[in-house]
């Protein structure tokens, strides 16, 4: 085991571990946010750089500082090693960087897109963001485009994080979708607009970090806070059948894969609990699912605004919490 | 006269086929490696040699060499960076088209060394000329035994590939070219893994540029004693330099390292000095990415000593007032030429041929080439210089790949030595988009 501190906590590991991973097993409030990697896509991170941590020691062996911020997604831990994130004011400053850089295109148009409230772009935003812009240039637009008869694209949204290839990659059986062009007219795009046929496809939906890939089977129906999520199951031998089925009175409004206070995809099992598109688009009755209760929110979350008890948002949400 | 290990045969008639380039001392250095020396040997004396990558970021070969992992049953790679891509930088291309031999021979000598038995020459996609020539030299080396099974009797195997690139600037980065090479999209990949561990398919591999491999020639036939002796004590050897802008020869030199730049620029036997009888404005004496060094520095360093060729002399002053030999793409400007259009030029390359992985670069790229466009088109503010100052620093540093840097700093050098001109085009716009600022005022010496 080696040992690290994040801040001030002090963790021990399995060497190899990232810095963001140990930080992940510390939790709390030392872990960086991440918008590229995904612990259940393999190659994902290093591109958005929002998990940037200051190292201000490399390990016992060798105490120097490095000298540039590094991605703590793709940085092993060394023993010794001091990192500094929430501490750091070059963090706080380059993060601030990164999220305008990530914002300077992106159209804020939060009001009509159907990621809003789970959106992990929003909540860097609102956390690292500036209320005004300093970017003075028209911004890039494109068409939404269909990528298969169940997915949306909104490119315009997209923040390149690459899941959604590794997703096609990883889990469908070919992969006609990918990045093209270069620089910052890159785009995800498919070989043929319509090809993206299989059975897995729909959790790129689950894996985009913002609204730039949605469900078209629940586009502009409900805003997500109206909705109550619970955990179902259904004896699925494709994906096992493992979801949580968003509810609004005994009607269910889409299905989505379980996730975790990351926004990962949870493991259950010992498996990554990903599902299939049957599950995702073809079981919006209540019958077909088992339905076990209701998803643990996180209570600064929106979907958290009181929908076990009484739905007044008049009354100051913290208070009905329990 | 200074000495040539490079060019030496250039103007040979037909040095470009295999008999004359054989009877002009051509492949010695293999028969030397594989019949005298162990690889070990061999990498030992590239490494006393201290020959330093000549592709841009001057990392020791030798060192790099001895970095290789040898893990038991897995194939090693060497592979030649020819993308040549840098504004400014056409060296390789040169050495390619006129002595394809040499590198050939260079790639075998040094193969032998790594133990490599399957080697790479990826090209940029826009010389596909080259990429003819150089096949040709191939097989006219395979014809004679050089390459293939069992060369000279050594039981060493050997077989060389040129595969062409699809024309990016970011598939010379070496991570970005072995993706190119494995035939996916050219993405720079997340270092730790280094390609000495982990390269090309997975396998250890070194990465190097022409001009690098070519210099292992020299130095296994003269010895890495006599390779010393030329050039300065941190920097040995000869050096390709392209240089182009406003001179009244332009073209590719090779000089031994630590001419004075004053010479090289003024000497009849090099530049012969600005041409039209104008007077020199700034240089870039590195390729595109390095700081550009206004006039006041560029033949004498900010404390008054003479600016020389070298690794350590162009860098003198860091990045307040020096710059860096880099691939050694040198480009004039003279008291015509407009500093900020040029900036804006580089941005819009540097935002044209980023791989738009990582935030910061792809999209602080596009902002400044936009900026700078306003800036250079009469529709500038004051605060823009600012602002592009802000964002260069916050994309330095902040990327995957050193592209990112490379974007940033010839903008960050262009302000610091001429904002004044930046201020200009701000203050008067109308005129801007008629005239140049010219010489008047350009910044004090730091
Ligand atoms: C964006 C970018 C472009 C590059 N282009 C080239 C190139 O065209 N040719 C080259 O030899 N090296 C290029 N390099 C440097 C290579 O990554 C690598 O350092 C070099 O090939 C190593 O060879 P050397 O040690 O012999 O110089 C580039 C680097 C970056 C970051
Ligand atoms: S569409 Fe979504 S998942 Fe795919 S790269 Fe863009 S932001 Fe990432
Ligand atoms: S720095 Fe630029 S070119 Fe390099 S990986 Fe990042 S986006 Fe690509
Ligand atoms: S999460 Fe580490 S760079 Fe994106």
């Amino acid at each position: 085991m080696v040992k690290v501190t994040i801040d001030d906590v002090v963790i021990e590991v399995e060497p190899g571990t990232t810095i963001l991973n140990a930080a992940r097993q510390a939790g709390g409030d030392i872990v960086p946010p991440a918008m590229c990697y995904y612990s259940k896509l393999e190659g994902s991170g290093g591109k958005c750089r929002t998990c940037l941590v200051e190292v201000a020691a490399g390990s016992e062996k060798d105490p120097r500082p490095m000298p540039k911020l590094v991605a703590s997604c793709s940085t092993p831990v060394m023993d010794g090693m001091i990192v500094k994130n929430k501490t750091s004011e070059r963090v706080h400053e380059n993060r601030g960087a990164v999220t305008e850089f990530l914002l300077i295109n992106h159209p804020l148009d939060c009001p009509v897109c159907d990621q809003a409230g789970e959106c992990k772009l929003q909540d860097l935003a609102f956390e690292h963001g500036s209320s005004k812009t300093r970017y003075e240039e028209p911004r890039r637009t494109h068409e939404p485009i269909d990528i298969g008869n169940t997915i949306k694209l909104n490119q315009d949204r997209c923040i390149l994080c690459y899941r959604c290839v590794y997703v096609g990659n990883q889990l469908c059986d070919s992969r006609v979708h990918g990045v093209m062009h270069r620089g910052e007219h890159a785009e995800i795009s498919t070989y043929i607009e319509n090809s993206i046929d299989n059975d897995f496809s729909g959790n790129m939906i689950d894996v985009c970090p913002v609204g730039a890939l949605t469900d078209k089977t629940f586009r502009f129906k409900s805003r997500v806070w109206f909705l109550k999520p619970m955990n179902a199951s259904c004896e699925c031998t494709k994906c096992g059948g493992n979801a949580v089925v968003w509810m609004f009175g005994n009607q269910i409004y889409r299905v989505t894969a379980r996730k975790d206070e990351y926004g990962e995809v949870q493991t259950i099992d010992g498996k990554t609990a990903w599902i299939c598109n049957e599950c995702r688009y073809d079981k919006k009755e209540v019958s077909k699912w088992n339905i076990e209760g209701p998803m643990k929110v996180d209570k600064h979350s929106v979907i958290s605004q009181g929908h076990y008890d009484k739905p007044n948002p008049l009354n100051d949400s913290t208070k009905n919490l329990k | 006269m200074g000495r040539k290990l490079l060019l030496e045969h250039i103007d040979v008639p037909g040095i470009q086929t295999y008999d004359v380039y054989r009877n002009h001392g051509g492949y010695r250095s293999v028969e030397k490696a594989l019949k005298t020396m162990s690889p070990q040997e061999v990498v030992e004396e590239v490494q006393k040699s201290a020959l330093k990558g000549r592709g841009g970021a001057g990392f020791p070969t030798g060192m790099k060499w001895s970095f290789l992992a040898k893990p038991e049953g897995v194939p090693r790679y060497l592979v030649c960076n020819a993308d040549e891509s840098e504004p400014g930088t056409f060296k390789d291309r040169y050495l390619m088209e006129k002595i394809p031999h040499l590198l050939i021979e260079g790639m075998i000598t040094s193969s032998y060394a790594l133990g490599a038995n399957t080697s790479h020459i990826y090209i940029r996609g826009e010389y596909m000329f080259v990429l003819d020539i150089l096949e040709k030299a191939i097989a006219e080396a395979y014809a004679n035994g050089w390459l293939g099974k069992n060369i000279l009797g050594s039981g060493y195997d050997l077989d060389l590939y040129v595969s062409p690139g699809g024309g990016a600037y970011i598939c010379g980065e070496e991570t970005a070219l072995l993706e190119s090479l494995e035939g996916k999209r050219g993405n720079p990949r997340m270092k730790p893994p280094f390609p000495a561990v982990k390269g090309l398919f997975g396998c250890p591999t070194v990465v190097n540029n022409v001009e690098s491999i070519a210099a292992v020639v020299p130095i296994i036939n003269i010895g890495a004693e006599e390779y010393l002796k030329i050039g300065t004590e941190k920097s040995s050897g000869t050096k390709l330099i392209s240089a182009s802008g406003n001179l009244v020869r332009p073209g590719v030199y090779e000089i031994e390292l630590g001419l004075s730049v004053e010479e090289f620029i003024y000497g009849d036997e090099w530049c012969r000095g600005i041409a039209n009888g104008k007077k020199i404005k700034a240089c870039i004496p590195g390729g595109s990415s390095v700081p550009i060094l206004p006039h006041n520095l560029i033949t004498k360093t900010a404390t008054g000593e003479t600016r020389y060729m070298s690794y350590e002399s162009l860098s003198d002053g860091g990045f307040a007032s020096g710059s860096m030999l880099g691939s050694g793409g040198f480009i004039v400007f003279d008291e015509d030429q407009c500093i900020v259009r040029n900036t804006w030029n580089f941005a819009r390359f540097y935002a044209h041929e980023s791989c738009g992985q990582c935030s910061p670069c792809r999209e602080g790229t596009g902002w400044m080439e936009k900026v700078l466009y306003r800036l250079e088109h009469g529709q500038g503010n004051m605060r823009d210089i600012d602002l592009l100052e802000q964002i260069n620093k916050k994309i330095e540093g902040n990327t995957i790949c050193p592209l990112g840097d490379a974007a940033a700093w010839p903008v960050a050098a262009a302000i610091r030595h001429f904002r004044e001109e930046f201020e200009w085009h701000v203050t008067n716009p109308q005129e801007a988009l008629t005239r140049n600022y010219g010489l008047k005022k350009v910044a004090e010496t730091l």
